[in-house]
């Protein structure tokens, strides 16, 4: 006879659940990685299709119309760093949202912590940056890039800031869903706010000229705050920081090309704010899973 | 005896209309809240049940008498508004089989994805994998994607997956009608040999005479209530006297 006590059936711990079925995630991030490009042609190859065309039209659009090329070093690259990033943002927590939602019919019969959805989704996005990562790294080498450990240090700092961000939001979000639908437009509409809303397309330097322009300079420096403060803003910098900046030569001037404090001050916000944000959206998520079967 | 299975005055209503809209829940606040927005009922209605270790018993009843969602809530993918549920050991469902196939995944990715969502680990599917083809009698089409497989093939598939996760506590809801003749007296023949390992079983069906070959206890559900707890024969003799 079995000497395990009696447990209540259907409590889970969480993410750490989530830990517990690393074998059960490994499956469900395979099965996503094998079904979405089935009956494709190119299959895997739109990992790199897509964003590639993606930069051609804004590089063509900011760079070559917009004059973006004659004042920012590097132009390609400062884009290339950032759109990555961005896509990993946007289509982790695109699917994250709906990955509730979409696994309905096994949430509904099978108890399992449902968490596993929501990180799975983040896992396949990370899967489908790296080829991205990889592109970004061979164009870096060719313009001269030679890392160094803060180079390093605040690529891998930015991408845990944006992978925490999309699982907290994901996790929200994904539960959200279940009740309203409105959440995965409401995510689409995010998802529009975040690419432009971030130093991607633009520099920071932007923003604060724009900025003092438009506004008195006490509410501008407030402004400038807040748009510095997103966990994205930061992520991003990040990225130029590590990848774009020891590609440029003297004509950019270092002390500008970052925001000051970059690394001892906004990356702790952001990774702060990163967890913060996971913890909040796992916290709705468990609130939330105990009605998910009869809601579906 | 040791109990597997307690369930201690559970409650759970459903609501009845889910359409939420702005303008409706306008009107409803505007008029002051008056009512209920959506109108509910219940599924179950202080239900206590205690399932001893190794015991199997029928859960039996009309359509929509609240089977499936007391079954549900003893896996744990439903929670009570009231009561308790508690479950002694590992507790996995033949709810509904093939619940977690993937169409465009090949038989043998659905073997392994399905085992890890019934709680397998990699080294007992891998150790099983063998017993579980030779149990669907798939064969050569293991590595086929299962939507090329014909609806028998698919269930015998996920039935065989779903009999070798080896839990202490099995649920099983409305699936002994898998495939055909032969394989479905496999079927039975397997469950009951679980029922003999010591495996304490939970069955939903409406097929009465399988009911009464399986297990030895029954009960009875009317609107959410247990009407009748006892020997399985006496329960089938029950709803077949038509007197509820």
């Amino acid at each position: 006879m079995s000497t395990s006590e009696l447990t209540t059936p259907g409590l889970g711990a969480g993410l750490r659940d989530v830990l517990r079925s690393r074998f059960l995630l490994k499956l469900l991030v395979a099965k996503e990685l094998k079904v979405r490009y089935r009956g494709s042609v190119l299959g895997i190859l739109w990992s790199y299709v897509k964003p590639g065309v993606q930069f051609l039209v804004f590089w063509f659009a900011l760079g070559v119309f917009l004059g973006m090329n004659r004042n920012t070093e590097n132009y390609a690259i400062y884009l290339f760093s950032g759109i990555v990033l961005i896509n990993f943002f946007n289509e982790a927590l695109g699917n994250a949202s709906r990955s509730v939602v979409g696994n309905g019919g096994l949430i509904k019969k099978i108890y399992l912590p449902r968490e596993l959805f929501p990180v799975a989704s983040v896992w396949v996005s990370a899967v489908h940056f790296l080829p991205q990562l990889l592109v970004l790294l061979v164009a870096c080498l060719f313009a001269g890039w030679t890392p160094g450990f803060f180079q390093i240090f605040a690529a891998v700092a930015g991408f845990t800031i944006v992978a925490l961000l999309a699982t907290g939001l994901g996790l929200f979000f994904g539960a959200a869903n279940v009740y309203f639908r409105d959440s995965e437009n409401f995510v689409d509409m995010l998802l529009m706010i975040a690419t432009w809303a971030s130093p991607v397309l633009y520099t920071w330097t932007m923003v604060r000229d724009g900025l003092a322009t438009a506004f008195s300079a006490g509410a501008a420096s407030v402004l400038l705050v807040i748009y510095q403060a997103n966990p994205l803003t930061i992520a991003v910098e990040l990225f130029h920081f590590a990848f774009w900046l020891p590609t440029t030569s003297e004509i950019t001037d270092p002390l500008i090309a970052a925001p000051p404090n970059l690394l001892d001050m906004w990356l702790p916000i952001g990774l702060g704010t990163a967890l913060l944000v996971t913890i909040f959206g796992q916290w709705t998520f468990r609130r939330l899973e105990g009605r998910f079967a009869q809601e579906l | 005896m040791t109990t597997a299975i307690e369930v201690r005055g559970i409650s759970k209503q459903f609501v009845l209309r889910h359409t939420r809209s702005i303008k409706e829940a306008f009107v409803w606040l505007v008029k002051g809240r008056k009512g209920d927005l959506s109108k509910k009922f219940h599924a179950l209605d202080d239900v206590s049940l205690d399932v001893r270790q190794g015991e199997s018993v029928a859960l039996l009843g009309l359509n929509g008498s609240g089977k499936s969602t007391l079954l549900k809530h003893i896996s744990g993918v439903m929670l009570p508004d009231d009561g308790t549920v508690r479950t002694r050991g590992r507790v996995a469902g033949l709810i509904e089989v093939g619940a977690g196939f993937h169409p465009d995944l090949s038989g043998r990715d659905n073997v392994y994805l399905n085992g890890a969502i019934l709680g397998m680990t990699e080294q007992q599917i891998d150790d099983l994998f063998e017993s579980i083809v030779d149990f669907s009698e798939i064969g050569q089409f293991i590595d086929t994607e299962v939507k090329f497989y014909s609806s028998g093939m698919y269930l015998r598939l996920a039935f065989s997956v779903a009999v070798h996760t080896n839990p202490e506590v099995f649920l099983v809801d409305e699936i002994l009608a898998v495939g055909d003749e032969p394989f479905q007296r496999k079927c039975i023949a397997k469950i009951m040999e679980l029922a003999a390992a010591g495996k304490t079983l939970v069955v939903v069906s409406h097929d009465l005479d399988l009911v009464a070959q399986v297990c030895e206890r029954g009960v009875i559900l009317a609107h959410g209530k247990i009407i009748f707890d006892g020997p399985v024969h006496d329960a089938v003799a029950h709803l077949r006297g038509g007197s509820i």
